[in-house]
């Protein structure tokens, strides 16, 4: 049989079976039929997990947090005292949540430099490059090095505080309200807050008036 | 499209906005990752720990930074807290695997794949 023989039949046989999964996804199947075989879990969560965080509403939901926080002090005060308890008033529940404010001589950045701890609840799954060792390890020993990569510029005398979240406390942190939008309600501010504003990697929200306004 | 400033943004900011999950088994992965904690299989710490090792066990094995280096420790540390759990083994696992993959390949084209097929 020659090389072009086994080719073709090897393509026909592709055609004829369905297409076969890669290795790793074998055996998350695996994992999966196992596990909803033992009662460990339920095949309708997991799919209603996957559906939810695929959509990425996670970032919507922070953002309508700080939007709050924003334009109610008392619900702002609240928040920074427990995260946790004071998003419970959107009906989210997000363990250990710790909010860290901007102002404009602070500046807060989150990285998990173990592995990815983030909240999970009000910001969705984390972006690729959070998960990346580059953020991880670079975040910390050169957070300017690493804002400057996504545009962020910030003067000598704005201190940098970068929190290392862990599986018992995650952060979110307020960026600051840009000038120019006084008067604006909740919904058209959430419109507002980036997820990487909430993550600290992006830091000034006034040019992104023009495109919500 | 981009503006002068954003094309000079560095090789981390390069990756802002790519799609959270390539495949969707990487979606599975963290699906059942957060089922399992919620149940109590194993506690937030311990998934944190288990990722956090195999993580580093890539970096330092040389593995591409990248996302698919990422959701195969995520899975390979699932598959370690639930072996840890024993309900379910790594001989099942292993076992079950292969059942699915002879499952895909005697099942024609466009049917559904049902596992019996591969028994």
């Amino acid at each position: 049989m020659t090389k072009h023989d086994s080719d073709t039949i090897a393509d026909i046989h592709e055609e004829l079976h369905s297409h076969l999964p890669s290795e790793p996804a074998l055996r998350v199947k695996a994992l999966e039929s196992l596990l909803v075989e033992k009662g460990m879990v339920d095949s309708a969560a997991v799919d209603a997990w996957i559906e939810v965080y695929t959509e990425d509403i996670g970032p919507k939901r922070g953002a309508e947090v700080v939007a709050r926080a924003w334009t109610d002090p008392d619900f702002k005060a609240r928040l920074l005292e427990n995260g946790s308890e004071a998003i419970q008033e959107f009906g989210l529940k997000q363990n250990h949540l710790e909010v860290v404010e901007n102002t404009p001589e602070i500046h807060n950045i989150v990285v998990c430099t173990l592995c990815s701890c983030y909240p999970v609840s009000v910001l969705g799954v984390p972006p690729t490059w959070y998960k990346m060792a580059a953020y991880r390890s670079r975040a910390v020993r050169d957070p300017r090095g690493v804002l400057s990569e996504f545009g962020v510029e910030l003067t000598d005398d704005t201190e940098v505080r970068v929190w290392d979240s862990t599986a018992e406390l995650r952060y979110l942190v307020v960026p600051q309200r840009p000038a120019g939008t006084e008067g604006w309600d909740e919904a058209k501010l959430a419109k507002l807050v980036s997820r990487n504003s909430m993550i600290g990697t992006e830091r000034d929200l006034s040019s992104r008036i023009a495109e919500v306004d | 499209m981009s503006t002068p400033e954003e094309l000079q943004l560095g090789p981390l900011a390069a990756h802002d906005g790519e799609p959270t999950f390539d495949e969707p088994w990487h979606a599975q992965v963290l699906a059942l990752a957060f089922a399992l904690a919620k149940v109590e299989v194993f506690t937030p710490a311990e998934w944190s720990d288990a990722l956090g090792a195999e993580l580093r066990r890539a970096t330092a094995e040389g593995e591409p930074d990248d996302q698919n280096t990422y959701y195969a420790a995520a899975l390979t540390a699932l598959e370690g807290l639930i072996a840890a759990d024993g309900r379910v083994t790594s001989e099942g696992l292993s076992a079950r695997a292969e059942q699915w993959r002879r499952a895909y390949l005697n099942t024609p084209h466009g049917q559904p794949v049902e596992l019996s097929a591969g028994s």
